[in-house]
Formats: structure tokens, sequence, C-alpha cells
């Protein structure tokens, strides 16, 4: 079973250090180290445990600047086998829209048996793109998964989908595009052998020119985007909290007198 | 951009009512139609969308409802994508709205793809000036940014807890539309539903979120948390450590890879405030925290911290209210 995620590089959390630059608003990528999409690590993990009991192997996709690689290193030494990277300076500042249809044109030229997408991102949030490459490539599309169970013999896939009451579960066939959760389980840590092997796997490397770009013959790429930033700024800051050290019962009479006075009760 | 109309799509809850999301949406859809001068649209589908458009209808001035039998039994987001799809390309409104938890990402993912209209996600607020402007809290509320679209159509998703819900001064009218056109893309069938014990309201929709984190240390702590939560009218939230450890289910984590909330109040108990957790609720009107350690990274953003031992404090917090409550 081959199985595609897709794992976009995100500013580290940890790092604090997330901007926007002040001339474009685009992310200031060199202003912090990137690291895998969390989300996407989920998706990885998972994938990893099926070609583990099923056979076969996961391979990434990937749409960043060159940069990528060393993000992208970090994902092979957990396991996956190889990656394709979509690396073209006319792609920075890449909106929703483009990146769906060049995710869908790189995923369209790659054989797979499912791709796993994460449910959203840490930087542009939107959690949009996984539904969009599936409509533009006419994929199955398994959404919020909690548990994934392909029946390679079958060539179906079984996806508990969370909703609100519970979950549901979904059946379709394969190849299907799913998307992954945190309720699969949490990622490996990759292993020494894994960097070490990690080192020599094959990361492809492709311009815009060798992707064919799925949905419309528009033009894809930051100077076609859909959207733009006006400004950015920080929040007003909350000022310094009230502190209380009382014995509990006087502790909770004024933290239920603080409620009352911002009409929270 | 020209006059288009404001769109606003309503999301079916399980039972086939509108969801809070949606009522919500539909407010800010009203507001900014009356800004703009311009007419505002309810769209619902469903395999009955009457009880869902009648509530839609209950916020803004015409709902179109289109019965869709195929969402009965099938993964809703793509079929109702489609369907939506279809109609604004017909009618060419200059925005749709919807909700930005799993449904309408679903839904503007698939809208999107099939007609290249951009999307401006995660909508904290939205004013008008010849086209929807939509401030975003990004990085887990480190920024706000402002943002705006390119062309003369999108989609925006808007945050739960953006706007409190408020019906229109007069009801509108409900028109039911006949679906158009073949549904192309897979269908994927449900085969199975499942629902989990005890499901609360979805937390992101709560104004009153009392989570705990580590220092709950085991599911029978939870009940602590949620006492005071039930006395506060509130849901339970957790960290991803209370998660992991199998205390409380995932549809309640809150931060970087469960749920982002927006509550009136979050009362965090034995939560050291994690950069991953922070992101997921510092936006929260009012932060009260309990925790043991005075140095605990959450006193950094918190507007209350209550220096003690959780089993100790919660109580007492749900003992006061009750007796305040009975006078
Ligand atoms: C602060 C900020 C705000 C932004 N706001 C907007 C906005 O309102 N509208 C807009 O159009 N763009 C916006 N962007 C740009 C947006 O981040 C990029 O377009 C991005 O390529 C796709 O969006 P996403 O990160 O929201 O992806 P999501 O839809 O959240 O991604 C879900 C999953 O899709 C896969 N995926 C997504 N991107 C890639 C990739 N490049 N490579 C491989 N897999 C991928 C991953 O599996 C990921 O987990 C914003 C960016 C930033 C930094
Ligand atoms: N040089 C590049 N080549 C390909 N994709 C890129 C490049 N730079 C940024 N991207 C992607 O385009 C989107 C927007 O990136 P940015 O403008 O850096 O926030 C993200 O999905 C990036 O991963």
């Amino acid at each position: 079973m081959r199985i595609v995620v897709l794992v976009k590089p995100v500013p580290d959390t940890a790092s604090g250090g997330e901007r926007l630059r002040p001339d474009d608003w685009r992310l200031d990528r060199a202003a912090t180290t990137a690291t895998v999409n969390a989300n996407d690590e989920y998706a990885l993990e998972a994938a990893l445990k099926l070609t583990e009991a099923h056979g076969g192997e996961v391979i990434l996709l990937t749409m960043a600047g060159t940069g990528a690689t060393d993000t992208m290193r970090k994902a092979l030494a957990m396991g996956a086998a190889s990656g394709v990277l979509v690396t073209d300076d006319a792609l920075g500042g890449s909106d929703i829209v483009s990146t769906t249809r060049v995710l869908a044109g790189a995923l369209g030229a790659m054989e797979y048996d499912l791709a796993f997408a994460g449910a959203d991102t840490s930087d542009g949030g939107g959690g949009v793109v996984p539904a969009g490459v599936a409509a533009l490539l006419g994929l199955p599309y398994l959404s919020y998964a909690a548990k994934i169970e392909p029946d390679p013999a079958a060539r179906t896939v079984r996806v508990n989908r969370i909703n609100p009451a519970g979950y549901e579960v979904l059946e379709a066939p394969m190849p299907a595009l799913v998307v992954a959760t945190q309720a699969l389980g949490e990622p490996r840590y990759p292993s020494l052998k894994g960097i070490m092997a990690a080192r020599s796997k094959g990361l492809e490397t492709k311009a815009l020119a060798d992707v064919a770009v799925v949905g419309g013959d528009a033009a894809v790429g930051g100077a076609a985007s859909t959207t733009a930033v006006l400004s950015a700024e920080a929040p007003p800051p909350r000022g310094a909290p009230r502190v209380i050290r009382e014995p509990a019962d006087e502790a909770a009479r004024q933290v239920v007198a603080f409620l009352a006075e911002r009409r929270i009760i | 951009m020209p006059a288009g109309a404001i769109w606003v799509h309503g999301e079916l809850a399980g039972d086939g009512s509108l969801a809070n999301i949606s009522t919500e949406a539909a407010t800010l859809a009203r507001a900014l139609g009356d800004a703009a001068g311009v007419d505002v649209v309810g769209v619902v589908v469903g395999a009955d969308p009457s009880a869902a458009a009648g509530e839609l209808a209950r916020y803004v001035p015409r709902v179109l409802a289109i019965a869709e039998p195929a969402t009965a039994d099938h993964a809703a987001g793509t079929i109702v994508g489609q369907r939506i799809a279809a109609l604004v390309e017909r009618d060419g409104p200059a925005v749709l709205l919807t909700g930005a938890g799993p449904e309408g990402r679903d839904v503007a993912g698939v809208v999107s793809a099939l007609t290249g209209w951009g999307v401006l996600v995660n909508a904290v607020g939205v004013t008008w000036d010849d086209g929807p402007v939509v401030t975003m809290s990004v990085f887990g509320g480190k920024l706000t940014t402002t943002s705006r679209l390119t062309g003369d159509h999108g989609i925006v998703t808007v945050r739960p807890n953006v706007v409190t819900a408020e019906p229109a001064g007069s009801p509108g009218r409900v028109e039911d539309v006949e679906a158009a056109g073949a549904l192309t893309l897979p269908q994927v069938p449900i085969v199975d539903r499942v629902e989990a014990a005890g499901v609360a309201a979805p937390i992101e929709e709560a104004r009153v979120i009392v989570a705990g984190g580590r220092g709950v240390g085991g599911s029978d702590g939870f009940k602590v948390v949620e006492e005071l939560a039930a006395e506060l009218g509130g849901a339970v939230g957790a960290t991803r450590a209370a998660v992991d450890s199998g205390w409380i289910p995932y549809a309640q984590q809150i931060g970087q890879t469960g749920k982002i909330v927006k509550p009136a109040l979050y009362l965090a108990l034995g939560i050291s405030g994690a950069i991953q957790h922070k992101v997921g609720m510092q936006t929260a009107e009012t932060i009260v925290a309990v925790n043991r350690d005075p140095d605990a990274p959450i006193a950094d953003f918190a507007d209350l911290v209550v220096i003690g031992d959780l089993f100790e404090v919660a109580p007492a917090i749900t003992a006061a209210l009750r007796s305040r409550k009975a006078g």
C-alpha cells in the first residue's frame, strides 16, 4: 500500500518568534526554525503504522521553499520512504486556492492508494486545503479521522469521522483522501537509525513548470493571490494579573466576586 | 466591487436543526448587508432542510432551502459544497459566509476548489468596505491581521463566539429550490453512526469553559472540573496532557492540535499554560487560573490567578456559587 502524506513546514510554535514581514505581510519564514506541522505528524504516524501492518511505503508531498528539505528529512527520519517537494519562487505567497491547485496537480501525478492530510496548520490554519484537493481530483473525501482501517484486498477504507455526537463510520473505495486528527495517536520520535537512513532517502524536487496544475488555467502563486493582508498588529496586552493567595474559602469568595464584577455570572 | 449579495451557509446540526455557529454567521451577515446596502441570503442544503431553513429565516430575510436526499446517509461536506458552488456561480453573490468548524471548512474547501473563489479564514471580526474586511487572530493570538479579497467574490469562514446571535426584527421567507445538475464528486456512504456516551455541546461554542490539565491528576480528578463547569453552565475542556493520559476525550482538547476557543470565561485548573495550549485559548475574554505554582506560565496571560490546590479551591468556588444562587 502506498500512502502519500501532505506535510507543510510551519514555524516552530515553541520558538514564539512568528512574525509577518512588514513589506508584504507574508510570514517571515526566515525568522523561525521550521518544523513539520503538528497535525501532519499525526497523519504521518497513522500512515507509518498502516504500512507497517499492511506493507508498502509512505511518500511525503510538500509545497514550500527550498529550505523545506530540512523539515522533510525529519519526516523521513520518522520512517517515510521518500518525498516530493514542489518549490518555485513564483509560489511564495500562495493562497489557499493556489496551494490547493498545485498540491492537487502534484498528487495527481503520483501513484498511491491513500492520501493523508492534517486537519489544519498552525500558521495559515484555514483547514480547507484537503477538501479542495479531493474535490479537484475527484477523490472520495473522508475528514476528521479518529481511526483509519484500510482493506487492501477489497481496496476500500473505513474511517471513524469525529462529529459532535460521537463519530460516523465512512467507507470509500481507494484511492481516497483522509484527513487525520490527533485522535489517531502520538507520533513517534525519529530513532538514531532513522535519522541516519533519512540522509540517503530520495527527495525529488519539482518546479512549478513540472506540475500539471489542476483546476482552471488561471495563474497560481503569490502574484495571483485571491486574498491580501492589509495590516497586522499585536493585540493589546492583558496587563498583570490579580493574584490571590488566600485559604480556599476566601479565595473562592474573591473569585466569585470577580466573576460577578465582570458580569460573567 | 459590484454590490453582490451576502450569502450565509446554514449548517445542519445532527438533529436537523440549525447549528449555533450559523445563527452567529447569519447575524454577522445581516449586519454586513445593512452596512453594504445589499441583499442577505441564507442557503441550507440537507435531506430535510426545512427545520434549519425556518430557523435561519429568523435571522435573514430570504433563505434558499435545497432538499438533497443523499446527505441523509453520506458524508455531507462534499455534497453540500457542490450544491452551494453551483448556486453561487449562478447568482454571483459577493461573499459566502460559513462557520470555521469542521462542517464549514469542508464546505468552504469544496466551494473554493470548484469556483476558484478565495477564502478568508477564521474571521474574528468582519466589517464592510467595498467588500468584506476580515480580522483574524493568528499564531494563537500573537497577532491580529486585517485582510481582504483581491477579487469580486470570496468565502469567509467565521469562528464561533465572534458575535452574539440575534434574530431579525421580522422573520424572512424560505424558498424551496430544486437541486440542479448532477453531483459529480464521489459520495462517501455513512455505514454506521456511533454516539459517544455523555458528549456535551461543542466546546467551541461554550460561553464558559472550565478546563483541566495535568494537575487534575486523573479521570476521577475531572469530577471537580465537571462540577464547577456545571455550576457555571459551562463546558469542560482539557489540555493535551490530560487527553493523552486518557482522562477525557479528544473532543474536549483545547490547543494547537485540538479546538481553538473564545469563551467569555476560561477557568484553568491545574494548567501550566504551555504555548501549545495557550494558542487555543488566549483570546478568551477573561482568564482565571488556579495553580499551585506561582511561576506557571499561565500567570503571564491570565486576568486572575489563585495560588492554591485546585482540589480545595475549585470545590470552594462551586460551593460559593451555589450559596450565591441560593441567595
Ligand atoms: C497568518 C496567516 C494567515 C493566512 N490567511 C490566509 C487566508 O485567509 N486565505 C488564504 O487563502 N491564505 C491564507 N494564508 C496562506 C496559507 O497559509 C497558505 O496558502 C497555505 O499554503 C495553505 O493554507 P493553510 O496553511 O491554511 O492550510 P490548511 O488548509 O490549514 O492545511 C491543511 C492540510 O493541508 C496540507 N497542506 C496545506 N498546505 C500545504 C503545503 N504547502 N504543502 C503540503 N501540504 C499542505 C497539510 O496536510 C495540512 O495539514 C495565511 C497564511 C498565514 C501565515
Ligand atoms: N518558494 C516556494 N516554493 C513553493 N512553495 C512555497 C514557496 N514559498 C512558500 N511556499 C508555500 O506557499 C504558501 C504560502 O507561503 P508563505 O508566503 O511563505 O507564507 C505555503 O504553503 C508555503 O509552503
